[in-house]
């Protein structure tokens, strides 16, 4: 990275993921954290963008801006109690105890990895070559996520559907 | 491309960059260093705007709209303001910024407030990867048909944020649905878009109009189907009128718009607008060709064919609007997932294996025209045996009007008589 543009477009990145992420926490209400949510993954793509993985970067927004942070919203509308306030809980211990674990991890691995910047962008990082690895050398974990989701989509059409509505189905 | 196109004369207006830059570069020579990036703006802004967004937005867009409307259901539509009513957005937009926007008590004031922002924003945003002319394309990236996909699922965030926001239950209904619609019609408007990206090759908007240059084809022509899967899934994520539930005034007053007042209900209606025409100059570059024009885009200049394209597409959008009823949400959601997701697979599946067989004849260029007669017979075919595999039983044209006791009922699609 140089030039002063994407020194700055990258600060600035920094700094609103930060904030967005931080608000994720803060916010006592649980749409608001959802859309602080949004804004970090804007802000990770604008990350890969940075890193010349443009179809990364479109992926990043498609999928978790376009799909998956949409579900969540449409998951907290329909769930009963999601208007209560999530101040107290008594939770806060464990999960101060895992933040701090979960902090040591990161902060080892930052300090151990030898971050090397290169001036061009690697190669294998554009649609063909993502897609050819993905049906060929990777292709046996690309095919266990898809059965993974095949999987929870099974289960969540099985958790949602009532009795009632089996019942009634069976008469038709 | 022929080396006739587009020389770099600045008085050739089929590619306006070379105008833009001999102005640039005059005044780079004389003003201090940095200024021109302004300039560039300004130029940038005021050029825009009295190509496309004067005639696109308030002409066509607002004005053009309700004219064409009104003539459809037999009246006159805006006629008073102005010569034949022209001025009547300009005076529209007058009353809107003198209204005042109001807020509800217990709404939730932050979050209505940035959500026609953030509303707009993506609508700009979308233009900068269509490309008007050869070269006349603001950001040229290779993943521009991503791009635009990307930035298009952004406004739905707003949307729901409107309707969240307003703490009115009838903004919650249009919300939710707007939510579940975007879902539902997201996935068939893919696999329509994934089917003109195999054909092509690219994901480049580019790369795709230099391919119906090289073949001398529009993607419409190689696969209609595509085309009105995405027309209709696009109507429904823009809620345009024949499947507006999420605005539905007769059922939930206007859905997410239902608090919102003056300026604020203006932005979401003025890019409402907005988007339709991003959508129609995306479906223009994509399925029409964009700038080419058979070899006319050599003596008419480009961006004046990819206009008169877009509008073209966005006459469409009126059309619709002006004719057809609002759908039931249920019967949305089940024409989403049961008729056109299950088309958009097979259009795939048709293409993928056409694409096979044309790398095996090393990319004939007459081979792409039996494809395209084998595939618009193949359409009309699917469309067909779909809907009566669905048990969807066309009736005759009645000759005259007929009580629904007569036509035997409604039978909704999906429903089996």
């Amino acid at each position: 990275m140089e030039g002063f543009g994407p020194s700055l477009a990258f600060w600035v990145l920094a700094a609103l993921t930060l904030v967005a992420a931080g608000g994720v926490m803060v916010s006592r209400n649980l749409l608001h954290a959802v859309l602080f949510l949004i804004l970090t993954f804007i802000g990770v793509a604008g990350f890969f963008v940075l890193l010349s993985a443009d179809f990364i970067a479109m992926a990043q927004v498609i999928i978790y801006v376009g799909a998956i942070a949409v579900l969540v919203l449409f998951a907290v509308l329909l769930t009963p109690r999601s208007g209560r306030d999530n101040g107290e809980t008594r939770w806060a211990l464990p999960g101060i105890l895992l933040a701090v674990c979960l902090a040591a991890i990161f902060l080892f691995v930052v300090h151990d990895t030898a971050w090397n910047t290169v001036d061009e962008a690697p190669a294998g990082l554009d649609a063909r070559s993502l897609g050819t690895a993905l049906l060929t050398t990777w292709v046996v974990p690309f095919e266990i996520a898809s059965v993974l989701l095949t999987a929870a989509l099974v289960g969540a059409i099985m958790l949602t559907r009532s009795p009632e509505e089996e019942a009634e189905d069976a008469l038709v | 491309m022929t080396p006739f196109l587009v020389s770099d004369k600045w008085y050739d207006i089929r590619d306006l960059g070379n105008l833009s830059r001999e102005i640039l570069e005059a005044a780079d020579r004389i003003l201090p260093f940095g200024v021109v990036y302004v300039l560039a703006a300004l130029i940038g802004f005021v050029a825009s705007f009295l190509l496309f967004v004067l005639p696109s937005q308030l002409i066509v867009g607002v004005y053009g709209e309700r004219r064409i409307i009104g003539r459809m259901q037999s009246r006159l539509g805006p006629n008073r303001v102005g010569p034949f009513g022209l001025l009547q957005p300009i005076a529209d937009a007058i009353k809107l910024i003198q209204k005042e926007a109001l807020t509800p008590t217990r709404a939730d004031r932050a979050v209505m407030y940035i959500a026609p922002i953030i509303f707009v924003m993506p609508a700009v945003l979308l233009w900068a990867v269509i490309p008007f002319g050869e070269n006349m394309v603001i950001a040229d990236i290779p993943v521009s048909l991503m791009y635009f996909l990307a930035v298009s699922s952004l406004p739905v965030i707003a949307t729901f944020m409107a309707g969240w926001s307003a703490n009115n239950k009838y903004s919650l209904f249009g919300a939710m649905r707007i939510v579940s619609m975007a879902i539902s019609y997201e996935s068939p408007l893919v696999l329509a878009l994934l089917g003109a990206v195999v054909m092509t090759g690219t994901i480049s908007l580019s790369g795709m109009v230099a391919w119906a240059d090289e073949f001398n084809i529009w993607m419409v022509f190689v696969q209609p189907l595509a085309l009105v899967i995405y027309f209709i899934c696009v109507s429904a994520e823009l809620n345009r009128t024949p499947v507006d539930i999420a605005e539905a005034e007769s059922e939930i007053v206007a859905g997410y718009l239902t608090e919102y007042s003056g300026m604020k209900w203006g932005l979401f209606y003025g890019m409402d607008i907005g988007y339709a025409l991003a959508a129609s100059g995306f479906a223009a570059t994509v399925f029409l060709g964009g700038w080419t024009f058979f070899g006319l885009e050599q003596w008419v200049p480009g961006w004046l064919i990819f206009i008169a394209k877009t509008h073209l597409f966005y006459f469409l959008f009126i059309w619709t609007r002006g004719t057809l009823p609002r759908l039931r949400a249920d019967q949305l959601m089940a024409f989403a997932w049961k008729f056109l997701l299950p088309l958009g697979v097979f259009n795939l599946l048709i293409v993928s294996t056409e694409r096979m067989l044309w790398s095996e004849q090393d990319y004939a260029k007459g081979l792409i025209y039996v494809f395209a007669l084998v595939n618009i017979i193949l359409s009309v075919a699917l469309v067909y045996a779909w809907a009566r595999f669905n048990g969807y039983r066309p009736e005759r044209t009645p000759t005259r009007p007929r009580l629904v006791k007569q036509a035997g009922g409604y039978i909704p699609v999906g429903e089996r008589s």
